[in-house]
């Protein structure tokens, strides 16, 4: 059915406006890295300015530590996504698959640990941290990331678990898998977008967190992005233009890896397997 | 092709539902054996046990002269078809049907070889590059019975194979299912709860109530003869017509009426007393002019072209007879009813309903 041409139009400005407020504060920041000097306002109203320079960027990776701190980030990142994914995809499926005693009260227990805020937990856990010799390390940092992330993760997996049917691994070990056979070469690959969510969500936690970062990272050389960035705004005078040339890089690899799975989160690869 | 053979078999669940509780069964090597019941009688657990699905709580299954019951599902010489059907979604259909030789780490060419000969045996071989989404319904199912044949097993077991399907589908797959039954000769277990599948597909129908068997015997025999009042019941369709009531002098008195009709070799033996007559909707007969046994009002008329069915009401619940189609009656209608010599069945009166072996026919 064609809709009528006036529907059309007021959709696409209702979108553009949504957009525009979407998009606004990226715009600003952009303007801000590209100016000269520090100049967090101005009266200039083009989103380049006339005089643009990429002097802030030059200087994030000449004369600040910045790659090292991107070291850091991917190092911390890639490593809470990689555990997430393992952890979360096998517990995942053993409470999805298995009836153990304690099923209940563990996936129960692992929920009770979204209640506290991770504000909370910071005095425990950098106290464990603290106590295993694990402060200023990545290691430190992956286990507190590993923690906090790995709930969700586990319930999520578990959640898409449910939706693959079990005649699939029943059909799988019949045609003389294993138990982990049929795991891995019919359930996994069913799971793909639940696995990607996972990844994203890991990925996530660690790359843009602050907090906990800066309890567990006390010296300069072992910041993640965010500890770094944030040294940037100082009490007397804030970088701003540092500051910004960096949020526009340390965005980058987010919005593209969103990019690239987006198709996965709103894939439902099991359709037309089973009938119900 | 094997034999199965399942000794004093029991499962019973974590929750305490005694699912199967002592079955004991020698299938033939090359035997179409149907297991048939209602649903929750066992049948699906049995299978499901055959296959390995399930853990065996007592008792023993061997395939061929090895016993299985600790022997992965893989590894026991089985292939099985699912209700759902159950194609992995991620793979084209030449893929889901050499899934299982490929596991078994088969050359390539004999692989490709046997998945071919089955596609040009389920005429699917043009279906070979889609996905089981992009398949209907029917086409789904012969992919699954294709991943089924490649694997060359001992012993087929299908889970009621086509009750996904509709109507027309099912009595198409039915036969075709019997052609291939012939074609390859393999051992087949089939699950079903649809008693005309049962019969027209079993070279022997095991019919299972609460995880007992309730008789186990040729279709027709299992038709003519049934062992119990449960089983008569449950094959033929209608169902058989069931009349309580008492013997006393060679007659049967049905309870609730002054309907008596004289019984013969059938009640040989049979003590006086109570007893609950069975008589099918197809041996009930239009008395032209010899002895009626009742004249009964007809309240609902089904017709469904080659015959129709006739309810009618005795003794306070409703009954069936089975009339050719060209017969004209109309609600409201009386008719003579007699019953054809030598077919009436007789029960006992207790939940076991046991039939009276007086009946031969």
């Amino acid at each position: 059915m064609k809709e009528p041409l006036r529907i059309t139009l007021l959709r696409h400005a209702v979108l553009l406006v949504f957009v525009a407020i979407a998009i606004y504060p990226v715009l600003n920041v952009v303007s801000i890295s590209l100016r000269p000097g520090d100049r967090l306002r101005s009266t200039d109203l083009a989103i380049i300015p006339a005089d643009w320079t990429l002097a802030s960027y030059r200087n994030l990776f000449t004369e600040q530590p910045f790659l090292r701190w991107l070291g850091n980030s991917l190092v911390v990142s890639t490593g809470v996504t990689l555990t997430g994914v393992a952890l979360a995809s096998t517990a995942g499926y053993a409470f999805s698959r298995f009836r153990f005693v304690g099923r209940r009260a563990t996936m129960l227990a692992i929920l009770t640990t979204q209640m506290f805020p991770a504000t909370m937990l910071l005095l425990p856990l950098y106290v464990l941290i603290a106590a295993l010799g694990l402060v200023n390390t990545w290691l430190g940092l992956m286990v507190f990331y590993t923690a906090t992330a790995l709930p969700f993760c586990v319930w999520q997996m578990k959640g898409f678990y449910d939706t693959i049917p079990p005649a699939l691994e029943e059909a799988a070990r019949i045609d003389g898998c294993s138990r982990f056979q049929a795991f891995w070469h019919v359930v996994l690959p069913l799971a793909t977008p639940g696995l990607v969510i996972t990844a994203l969500f890991s990925f996530m936690t660690a790359w843009s967190e602050y907090i906990v970062a800066a309890q567990v990272m006390q010296d300069e050389q072992m910041f993640t992005l965010p500890l770094g960035i944030k040294g940037f705004q100082a009490s007397l005078s804030s970088q701003w233009g540092l500051y910004a040339a960096a949020s526009i890089l340390v965005s980058i690899p987010v919005v593209t890896v969103f990019l690239v799975f987006s198709r996965y989160l709103v894939n439902g690869l099991t359709v037309g397997s089973v009938k119900e | 092709m094997a034999t199965v053979t399942l000794a004093n078999l029991h499962k019973r669940y974590d929750s305490g539902f005694h699912a199967v509780r002592g079955i004991s069964l020698d299938i033939r090597a090359g035997e179409f054996l149907v297991l048939v019941g209602p649903s929750g009688c066992g049948k699906s657990t049995t299978l499901r046990m055959i296959a390995g699905l399930e853990d065996v709580t007592d008792g023993e299954i061997r395939i061929g002269d090895r016993r299985v019951n600790d022997v992965a599902p893989g590894d026991r010489d089985i292939a099985m078809v699912f209700q759902n059907y159950a194609l992995y979604p991620h793979l084209t259909v030449r893929d889901n049907m050499a899934f299982g030789l490929r596991m078994r780490r088969m050359a390539r060419g004999d692989i490709d070889r046997r998945v071919n000969e089955a596609a040009a045996a389920l005429s699917i071989e043009s279906l070979l590059g889609r996905r089981p989404r992009e398949l209907s319904g029917g086409q789904r199912q012969r992919v699954a019975l294709g991943r089924a044949i490649v694997r060359e097993p001992a012993v087929f077991l299908f889970d009621e194979p086509l009750s996904n399907l509709d109507a027309k589908l099912r009595v198409q797959m039915r036969a075709e299912l019997a052609r291939l039954h012939r074609q390859l000769g393999t051992t087949v277990i089939y699950v079903t709860h649809d008693q005309v599948e049962a019969m027209t597909l079993g070279d022997r129908i095991v019919l299972m109530n609460q995880g007992v068997i309730q008789q186990a015997d040729e279709p027709l025999a299992i038709y003519r003869r049934p062992a119990n009042r449960f089983v008569a019941a449950f094959i033929g369709s209608p169902t058989m017509n069931f009349f309580p009531g008492r013997i006393a002098g060679g007659r049967f008195a049905i309870d609730g009426s002054d309907v008596s009709l004289p019984l013969g070799a059938e009640a040989a033996g049979h003590p006086a007393g109570p007893a609950v007559l069975g008589i099918r909707p197809e041996d009930l007969v239009v008395a032209a002019d010899g002895p009626s046994m009742a004249t009964v009002t007809i309240d609902v008329v089904e017709h469904t072209g080659h015959e129709t069915l006739a309810h009618f009401m005795l003794a306070g619940t409703d009954h069936v007879v089975r009339l050719a189609g060209g017969i004209a009656v109309r609600p409201g209608s009386s008719l003579p009813l007699a019953v054809r010599p030598g077919a009436l069945h007789l029960f006992s009166t207790d939940d076991e309903g046991r039939a009276w072996p007086g009946v031969q026919r």
